[in-house]
């Protein structure tokens, strides 16, 4: 089953290598993984998307709580939260009807065209990932030059907060 | 006054009160040895050099398991340090407190494969509790801090501290000198008291049982809680068994031990366990090589865990009762809520239980015939315990050797086995008596070893003669790597593919060479006296080579992917095995 994880840590060198260490280490996957700083800049936010039964997901959540630079693991999916990513899409727009249909079509995922050159369209979108996953099969249609993915992100809904 | 970063780290070594430490100078910590040298002429600390890196850190790990004190070792970059990883690997997995400190290249060497340069902080990554590459001389103190405090508290683990060569130079950057007083980490808080609704449900649970059986592991010693075991044993009248890393937890001479279980533990430990109805886990982690197969293991037992490490529990085997803590600490609450809710145990069924696990202990296990001829290693290490009274501090190395030590060797107190159990290191054993000799002086320490394990350590033995060190150096020598040897002969054909040790040097001679008494042993009638005159011998170290059969084996065993209910007592049982005749052993 796919479960979210998020957690806090310091934010020192080193510190994500150690949890990305860790799952290699362990052979858990990794679906996805994001960090950045947090409005406190001593600490990090990772959220981590895997896979697994409860058993392994409660040891990761356990492997990932001794690790000495962090400091709150959340099992997301244990919650009411929300999820999303952001996506890029690097598009061929050559024909008028080609750049219609995806305009129209980035209108209905609600994305929007951030860049337009000679004959690309940049389309960026934000959801949860099975609507980007929606937004490029129904793309494929058209000529996709370049993805980015950010992976995913969440946040608990309600009073419930990852802090520290 | 400013202090250089070497003097910092000497203040920070006093301030943690550490006397002694082992290690190898090298470039990148010419400036740490050279405080280091004066430190030593002020009778502060002392620094034992041994003559590789891996035996420092081992040594280490018998000084600080034999003591109160986390080992220290102090190594240089590059090489330096990669010698040293075997033995954090090995800390790593028996939970040892251990400090390292490794020098590397200065910072703005890093990164440029400069020489003797490499990434001892990444390298050691999956094997340390935590480590720390030192960026600026104002974190040396702060982070030596840290790195006791990690090492030391919760779970026991390594920390490596790597410090580039710079922050160490006096004429670089000196600064002034304060060590943190106290240390909170919003991060790292062990959870030392058990919770109490849990604890109340686990007397509930102990009340109920009517197969219990108490399975103490290597936490009971670290957290120092062989006492409130024992009581806890005693008040209920449990079978209790130990793990190879909890000997000596518990009074192997008390009539409730029912010995070693795993692999090759005695029938009655593993019969027991299987065939429970309550394991209670203390200080344990149900490791593959005490359950064997997992989906065959305990089939009808509830488990009670008791760890300090909350990811040791239902690792491996489902809890139904979990608690984290410090394993003193439970105990003592545990025994503190049994007065009070005064829980009397089923009288009746703890008796059909001991009876049943003594028609187990009557099968005798591990009994063996010692003729006249050719000397037992069982024997050795019998003769070894008799002389030594059962009170000898025991090193080994790992291999047969290693199960007939624990396996004969009664010990009655925690703290006197030092041995390589997760691991499995070839080669810890001479370095690790030589730290439990620094850290008690007047003691016999013996290492029981054997013709390969020795060799992967032997340059020590210029160690122990600088140090004056008068080990008692047990080598079962039987000419081949014999636990290898084992598997090859049950599960490979007799296929000895490189398990003979060809051109074994001549043991007496190279002990010799390094200034040690050296004897060889060949009769049975030989093995008291020789162990008696070097056990007697205070000031010398000898090294005593018994010519142990060539191809004995360990019973009992368990091959691996079989249940506790299915071990070999003898060869009989390993040739009448048809399911092993069908199917070669696949894993480990």
């Amino acid at each position: 089953m796919r479960h979210i994880i998020s957690l806090l840590m310091e934010n020192e060198a080193g510190a994500l290598s150690r949890v990305s260490g860790l799952f290699s280490q362990r052979g858990y996957n990794i679906e996805s993984l994001t960090v950045a700083a947090t409005d406190d800049p001593t600490l990090s936010r990772m959220t981590v998307v895997t896979k697994g039964n409860d058993a392994s997901i409660e040891q990761i959540v356990k492997q990932l709580n001794k690790l000495i630079d962090v400091v709150k693991v959340m099992e997301l999916s244990d919650y009411s939260h929300i999820e999303r990513e952001m996506m890029f899409v690097k598009v061929v727009a050559k024909e008028m009807d080609t750049c219609e249909s995806i305009k129209r079509l980035s209108d209905i995922f609600r994305g929007r065209i951030i860049d337009v050159s000679n004959h690309m369209y940049t389309i960026e979108i934000t959801g949860n990932p099975q609507k980007l996953d929606g937004f490029l099969d129904t793309m494929r249609v058209h000529k996709i030059v370049e993805v980015v993915r950010s992976g995913a992100m969440g946040i608990p809904r309600g009073n419930a907060s990852l802090t520290v | 006054m400013k202090l250089s970063g070497a003097e910092i780290f000497i203040e920070c070594l006093k301030a943690e009160n550490v006397d002694t430490i082992f290690g190898y100078p090298g470039g990148a910590v010419l400036f740490l040895y050279d405080e280091l040298y004066k430190a030593e002429n002020r009778g502060e600390i002392r620094h034992i050099l041994a003559r590789h890196e891996q035996g420092a850190v081992h040594a280490a790990e018998g000084y600080a398991k034999t003591s109160d004190k986390p080992g220290v070792c102090i190594v240089t970059s590059g090489p330096g340090a990669t010698n040293a990883v075997t033995g954090i690997a090995d800390a790593y997995m028996d939970s040892v407190p251990l400090v390292v400190i490794s020098g590397n290249v200065p910072k703005d060497l890093i990164g440029k494969d400069s020489f003797q340069e490499i990434d001892i902080v990444g390298i050691t990554r999956p094997c340390v509790k935590h480590n720390f590459l030192v960026t600026c001389i104002e974190d040396i103190a702060p982070v030596m801090k840290k790195a006791f405090h990690i090492a030391s508290t919760g779970r026991p683990g390594p920390v490596l501290v790597d410090i580039p060569k710079d922050l160490t130079n006096p004429a670089v950057k000196k600064i002034e000198f304060k060590y943190p007083k106290d240390l909170v980490m919003r991060s790292y808080q062990p959870t030392i008291k058990g919770n109490k609704k849990q604890i109340k449900s686990a007397i509930k649970m102990i009340g109920e049982a009517k197969k219990p059986v108490l399975y103490a592991g290597g936490g009971v010693i670290t957290s120092k809680a062989a006492d409130e075991l024992t009581a806890l044993g005693r008040l209920y009248n449990f079978p209790v068994t130990n793990t190879l890393m909890g000997l000596g937890c518990y009074p192997s001479n008390d009539p409730q031990f029912i010995g070693m279980l795993g692999m090759h533990g005695t029938v009655e430990a593993n019969r027991a366990m299987h065939h429970s109805d309550l394991i209670i886990c203390v200080g344990a982690r149900f490791d593959d090589r005490v359950t064997g197969d997992l989906k065959k293991f305990s089939p009808d037992a509830k488990v009670i865990h008791i760890d300090i490490d909350p990811a040791s529990i239902s690792k491996n085997r489902h809890a139904h009762n979990p608690i984290v803590g410090d394993v003193k600490e439970v105990l003592q609450s545990m025994l503190a809520e049994i007065k009070e809710q005064n829980i009397v145990p089923d009288k009746s069924a703890y008796d059909a239980w001991w009876k049943e696990i003594k028609t187990w202990q009557a099968l005798d296990c591990l009994a063996y015939e010692q003729g006249d001829e050719i000397i037992k290693a069982q024997y050795v290490v019998d003769m070894l315990c008799k002389v030594t009274d059962g009170d000898a501090f025991v090193a080994s190395d790992v291999g047969q050797h290693q199960m007939f030590a624990a396996q004969y060797y009664r010990f009655n107190k925690p703290k006197r086995w030092v041995n390589s159990g997760g691991l499995g290191t070839m080669g810890f054993g001479l370095p690790a008596a030589m730290g439990i000799q620094f850290a008690n002086h007047d003691e016999t320490v013996a290492c029981i070893t054997g013709d390969g394990s020795i060799q992967m350590c032997i340059q020590e033995l210029g160690t122990c003669k600088q140090y004056g060190l008068p080990l008692n150096i047990i080598n079962l020598n039987n000419g081949y790597l014999g636990m290898v040897r084992q598997w090859q002969e049950f599960f490979y054909e007799e296929r000895y593919a490189m398990t003979y040790n060809q051109s074994l040097p001549d043991f007496v001679k190279l002990a010799e060479a390094y200034g040690h008494v050296g004897r060889r042993i060949e009769k049975p009638s030989d093995v008291e006296d020789a162990l008696r005159e070097a056990v007697e011998d205070k000031k010398r170290l000898h090294f005593l080579d018994f010519a142990v059969e060539e191809q004995g084996n360990v019973y009992p065993m368990i091959p691996a992917g079989y249940g506790h209910n299915e071990m070999y007592l003898n060869k009989q049982d390993a040739i009448k095995d048809a399911k092993l005749k069908s199917k070669l052993i696949k894993n480990d």
